[in-house]
């Protein structure tokens, strides 16, 4: 280290400059802003994918910030809890507006990431070297599931109660340890005010805290590593004069102008959605979350909130019956391995070995559909996880894979509609037909992407991205 | 460093002042993790509750909580028992062979699952993940039930249905039967939930 070094300025320079020049003897704040913003130099072809990670993060001081003001009035107590929500909307002046923001915005938060997610996927972003980058953000994505989950008992309505109760039952179906773990969980044989309050906490400070630091992981990796692009072309491989890649701009002000051109458009929908629909028809916030909860009655139809649906269907489709076409997927999928993967032999036997313990395990008389429901209700969130690794691509970008990738992707992603579509409607046996194959599209899409991947004629890549200026 | 020669005597001190740290850091999690656990005050209010089924009349369902949790006692009707027979063969588990230690104490351990053949009392609770199913008593083709229905209960949730004694029919997420609680009568039209000869549940 370097002995401490005073920043000379002439004695006429503003104020403002000495005073940014003291704290930079003693704080590298200038330098963080360059590293993390002001010089970061980012792909000049961005398109608008790329406004959902500045978006995602306005969504998260929104959620921050509202929620403080309304842990102002709320009470955290079963027998309070309710009438405490109802009097914000009621009798705290403009209380129905921070509700309304901090509702709508949960559910703008996962449409945000959901496109984040989407933009990742089809530009190849998770790829070598951003496999961090998209871990961080799988992290987020979980602690964001969590955050509303438990945000959402809060209010103590009928759904917050019911959906809550489900879920947690959920652990219930672990064998051996489950049915403790689930009490654990709770506080109490049912879902009560010990589970509020714990909630609650999670809620407002254990979440929120690790969400902010996984934020700041990601965010540091990204700016390690720089930005992809929608051409999927590493621009650190082609630097100009000055160092920096010939395709990149900084990002102040390039993209500041970009993306507030963004925020605008998007505060203008999201504002549209606080004031003239925030219930938006029962998907943000649900009727019968407007009764306050009954432990004696379940509402007649129970529905988890859109965010939720698709991994609920997956949930829902695993019936009994539905365990043997698993079991032969499962079979077919390791004879599958065994033919077509380059595994080391050792790899192959261990695979055989846990999936012949899994076919096993999947027998009805060994454990039941219920607990396999929990464990491909994980494994469809979890398997998001694993995308770097299982995409062998040649081209990170789709617009250079063949194209009937195309239709691969466009499978994969009406697969995941239609189950969260059917998570919100209740079960009858067609529709848990359909949600049985999109389910296993759902599987399919991932299992066999290190053989899909690699196949067909790829298109060439250009050296430099493709930019038109407009 | 590497190449520089390790002092065994302080590498020893070094281990063992990170075991004990190790220890106290275990410990504490240990406390946190163990305050989840029900409060004295939750275990508490398990108490026994007594229902009265004087009033109940035929086809009629009453629902009483206990431990936080709807209980029913319904009061079948002849009509109501009668179907039992028919959906033997469509339940999964018509003997409540299944877990009968958590599910069926061995009084319910019967067709109609009860100690008298009409009084049904069981824990209102789906065994696939806690919802609480609604009545369907009406027998005949209605929506979200199968058109030989007989009468008996749907799950909002997943789709669960229960026969008149509770009892789960194939095929459907709910792994069990719902629960009988331990319960005795206490005269013929006064009942007591949580406790029978044996003690308290």
């Amino acid at each position: 280290m370097a002995a401490f070094k005073e920043t000379k300025l002439p004695a006429d320079a503003p104020a403002a400059q000495k005073a940014l020049g003291w704290v930079d003897d003693r704080f590298p704040l200038t330098k963080l802003w360059n590293d993390q913003w002001g010089k970061y130099y980012a792909p000049k072809n961005f398109n608008f994918w790329y406004i959902f990670g500045s978006l995602a993060m306005l969504v998260l001081v929104l959620q921050i910030v509202t929620g403080i003001f309304l842990t102002m009035h709320y009470k955290p107590d079963a027998t309070l809890a309710f009438a405490s929500v109802e009097y914000i909307m009621r009798e705290v002046p403009s209380g129905w507006l921070v509700r309304y923001m901090h509702s709508t915005g949960a559910s703008a938060f996962f449409i945000i990431i959901y496109l984040h997610m989407t933009r990742a996927l089809l530009y190849g972003s998770y790829r070598k070297p951003r496999e961090l980058i998209w871990l961080f953000g799988f992290a987020i994505f979980l602690c964001l599931m969590a955050e509303a989950f438990f945000g959402y008992l809060l209010p103590w309505g009928q759904m917050s109660y019911w959906g809550a109760q489900v879920i947690v039952n959920l652990f219930g179906a672990i064998p051996l340890i489950g049915p403790d773990l689930s009490l654990w969980i709770r506080g109490d044989y049912v879902v009560s005010d010990a589970t509020l309050n714990r909630f609650f906490a999670f809620h407002v400070i254990a979440i929120p805290l690790v969400l902010l630091g996984l934020v700041a992981a990601h965010l540091i990796a990204l700016h390690e590593i720089g930005s992809s692009n929608p051409d999927g072309i590493e621009v650190k491989e082609n630097l100009g004069p000055d160092g920096h890649p010939l395709d990149s701009i900084p990002s102040h002000p390039y993209y500041t102008v970009h993306d507030l051109f963004g925020v605008s458009v998007f505060l203008l929908i999201f504002s549209c959605v606080v004031f003239f629909a925030p219930e938006m028809g029962g998907y943000f916030l649900e009727y019968n979350n407007f009764l306050p909860g009954d432990s004696l009655k379940t509402p007649l139809h129970i529905a988890p909130t859109w965010y939720f649906t698709p991994f609920y269907s997956v949930l829902r489709a695993t019936t009994a019956d539905f365990m043997w076409v698993l079991m032969c997927f499962v079979a077919a999928y390791t004879v599958f391995i065994w033919l077509k993967s380059r595994l080391a032999r050792i790899t192959k036997i261990i695979i055989a070995v846990v999936a012949l313990l899994a076919i096993v395990g999947m027998l009805p008389q060994v454990l039941d559909a219920k607990f396999w429901g929990v464990v491909f209700f994980g494994g469809s969130v979890v398997i998001l996880a694993f995308m770097p690794w299982l995409d062998h691509s040649p081209v990170k970008s789709i617009r250079y894979r063949p194209n009937w990738h195309k239709y691969v992707y466009a499978v994969f992603f009406i697969s995941f509609l239609v189950l969260g579509v059917l998570g919100t409607l209740p079960p009858t046996e067609g529709r848990t037909i359909i949600s049985q194959v999109c389910t296993l599209l759902y599987f399919s899409f991932f299992l066999f992407m290190p053989w899909w991947s690699t196949m067909g004629t790829f298109k060439k890549v250009p050296d430099r991205v493709v930019f038109h200026p407009h | 460093m590497g190449n520089e020669k390790i002092d065994s005597g302080r590498r020893g001190l070094l281990v063992a002042t990170g075991a004990a740290g190790g220890v106290v850091g275990l410990a504490t999690a240990g406390a946190l993790v163990s305050t989840f656990q029900p409060s004295e005050r939750a275990k508490a209010a398990g108490a026994p509750v007594e229902v009265d089924i004087a009033a109940l009349n035929p086809g009629e369902m009453i629902t009483v909580e206990w431990r936080g949790k709807p209980v029913w006692v319904l009061k079948r009707t002849p009509e109501m028992v009668a179907s039992l027979k028919k959906t033997d063969g469509k339940v999964a588990d018509a003997e409540s062979k299944r877990n009968p230690d958590e599910f069926t104490p061995e009084y319910a351990r019967n067709e109609w699952r009860s100690r008298k053949p009409d009084i049904l009392v069981a824990v209102g609770i789906c065994t696939h993940l806690g919802c609480s199913p609604s009545s369907k008593f009406q027998p005949g083709p209605q929506p979200s039930l199968p058109d030989d229905w007989e009468g008996g209960f749907l799950c909002p949730c997943h789709g669960s249905t229960f026969d008149m004694a509770g009892r789960v029919f194939k095929n459907k997420p709910a792994p069990d039967n719902l629960q009988v609680p331990r319960y005795m009568f206490l005269t013929d039209t006064k009942l007591v939930i949580g406790k029978d000869e044996k003690g308290e549940a």
